[in-house]
This record gives C-alpha cells, structure tokens and sequence, in this order.
C-alpha cells in the first residue's frame, strides 16, 4: 500500500502506478491538464513512465477563467 | 457642377490608420487590447464578449482540477485555440515559489494544446488579499527566475517608477503596471506616475511595450490609457462585470481604438486661454473690455 497526496487530499494505491494510470483511476480526462510530483512538474510525454511513489505529493491542474 | 471637394470619400482607403500590431516577446498581437476570462456569468457570454472585443490574446488562470466532482464543463471548450493566443497568469500566488510553480503548469498545458502561448506568462505576485497590490520583493524574484527559465515574462507591477524600471532591466518583455487595484474600476489613479513609467522604459527604447493592467472601469479610462502612451491595456472585470458585458465589451474595442488613434493622432497641448477657431479678422461685433489689449496672433 502506498500514500499519496493529489490535490491535497489522502489518496491510498495497492501498488505504485504510473500518472497516466493514476489519472484515468480517479476518472480525470488527460485533456487540458498539466501534473506535478513534489513541485516538479512532470511533462506528459513522460506519464506512461514515470510512476507515483510513497508519500508523493501530486497536483493535477487545469486552465480556468482568470485576469 | 459638383466640387471635387464635396466628393472625397469618408471611407477613403488610402486614409484608413496605420498602425503597428503590439509586439511583446515573440508574440505580434493585432489587438491591442488583452482580456481576462474570468468572473462571467456564463461560458457563453465570455466567448461573445471576447469576440466583441476584437482581442486576439486571453490571459488563463491555472487552478486544481476538481478530481471527484468535475463540472463537465471546461473553460477550453468555449476560446477557439486557433484564434486567441493563451496567456497564463500566476494569479492568487504571493510568494515568488508559488508563482514560478504555476508559471511552468500553465507553460506544460499550453504545450500540451500547441497554443502559442506557452513561452510566456502573465506574472503577478500578490501582497495582500484586500488590496491585491503586488508584492515587489517576490515579483522581482519571480521574474528573475522565469526569465532564466526562458519565459517571456509580462509582469504586473504597480505604479511605482523605480520597479517597473527594475523589471525591465531583469528582462521582463512587458512592464504592466497597474492603473488602480485589480477589480477595482477606479480607472488610472496616476497618470503622473504613468507617464514617468512610460518615459524611463521607451526613453532609449520606444518599442519596448508597456501594457496598463488592471484597475480599468469603463471605456474611456482604456482611451485614457493609450493616449498617455501606452502600448496595450489588460482587463477583465470591467467587461465581466458590467450589466451588459457583450456590450461593454464593443465598448472597449472602440475605445481601444479611439485611444490609439488619438495618442497617434498628437492631441493639442492644454492652455490657459481659450484660442479661436473661427478667425479674429473681419468679425462684425464689438469686444468687451479687456480684450482689445491682449496680442491676438
């Protein structure tokens, strides 16, 4: 079992899984989003690739409306 | 027999205004005029305001996917990417960590859709969550740092002189300084401070582009803005927030244009007398007193 925190919420795997997977796991389009692992961000070429790890803490952002 | 004076066309072509599209960084905008997407009614009426208001770059805000509860509904679906240029913001960031984190998040999603605006980024770094004047010990660093990372950086700023000059030595490609606090629509506070802007960062460097963001009411105050000399102005509110913001947004079209035009134009220098425009010389009426002892050229 590994810890994570996505979006500043607890979020607990089975098994380290890559960003690709972990996103499609809690149901979040890969359209429009940009991800993060411990303040780097992690470009999407790399999200089949790189797996999530204990104590990782993931954002997952997108483009909202703003000035 | 018609005079040929009476018959010069309004609309002659050869008359139509020439000016330069506002170049920033690598970018060649055709609108001078740069709009926020945020704080609309609907997704709708931002995507008919934005047309309205002639603008061909919106600036984005980067924010937490809802990951348990999305809306369905994303901002991207209504701004045509192949006709608007992206321009991220670091907005509601208020240390310079914070800033440079959703600067390079907002370059990853831009890249990712193939817009054009993912080398640059619309830096604002807050001091305080009641004025939202920026902070400008952590917008000096931000704009260090992402200027090292290779981002065209337009940074807002306040209207202090010292620090817009101090961003643009640090390479920032726009110097946006605000006209009064974000949201605020109390127009340009400081003109004086403007002009001293516009006159350190143009002196040896007219082209270097200074853009007013923030703090714009209504039409006149973005004319206002360009008739000191600026080259783009940068708001949201005042089109999101008026009663009829498709039309506020027509309005600022016109003002842009009418700004510039004027500024391109070359207003008349102000006086203290009145001067005439219809002449002195073979007036049928008498003066009264006083005037006959004033020199009339």
């Amino acid at each position: 079992m590994i810890h994570l925190t996505v979006n500043g919420s607890p979020v607990e795997l089975e098994e380290p899984v890559s960003i690709a997977e972990l996103l499609q796991r809690i149901g979040v389009p890969p359209n429009y989003l940009a991800v993060e692992i411990n303040a780097e961000v992690i470009p999407r070429a790399e999200h089949s690739s790189h797996s999530v790890a204990e104590g990782d803490e993931v954002e997952v952002v997108t483009l909202v409306g703003g000035g | 027999m018609e005079s040929e004076h009476l018959s010069a066309p309004v609309d002659d072509p050869a008359r139509a205004v020439v000016d330069l599209p506002l170049r920033v960084g690598g970018h060649t905008l055709s609108s001078r005029l740069i709009v926020g997407t945020g704080r609309y009614e609907t997704m709708e009426e931002m995507r008919d305001s934005l047309d309205r208001s002639g603008t061909d770059c919106v600036t984005v805000a980067v924010r937490r996917e809802k990951l348990y509860a999305p809306t369905g509904q994303n901002i991207l679906d209504y701004i045509d990417l192949d006709r608007y240029t992206l321009l991220p913001n670091t907005a509601g960031c208020y240390n310079a960590t914070d800033a440079i984190r959703a600067a390079r998040l907002g370059r990853e999603i831009l890249t990712t859709l193939g817009n054009p605006g993912a080398d640059w980024v619309k830096l604002e770094v807050l001091g305080d969550s009641q004025t939202l004047l920026p902070d400008p010990v952590e917008t000096l660093a931000a704009c260090r740092e992402l200027v090292a990372d290779g981002f065209s950086v337009l940074c807002y700023t306040s209207d202090d002189p010292v620090i817009a000059k101090r961003l643009k030595d640090l390479g920032a490609a726009s110097v946006m300084p605000a006209g009064s606090p974000i949201g605020s629509g109390q127009g340009l506070l400081n003109p004086n401070n403007l002009m001293i802007i516009l006159e350190y960062l143009k002196r040896d460097d007219p082209e270097y582009p200074v853009i007013i963001d923030a703090g714009v009411g209504t039409a006149s105050d973005v004319s206002r803005a360009f008739e000191l000399g600026a080259d783009g102005v940068l708001l949201n509110t005042a089109i999101a927030h008026a009663r009829d913001p498709v039309l506020m947004a027509t309005a600022m079209h016109h003002a842009t244009l009418a700004g510039r035009q004027a500024y391109l134009a070359g207003r008349i220098p102000k006086r203290l007398y009145g001067t005439a425009s219809s002449p002195i010389e073979g007036v049928i009426s008498t003066r009264p007193y006083g005037a006959a002892s004033r020199k009339v050229d």
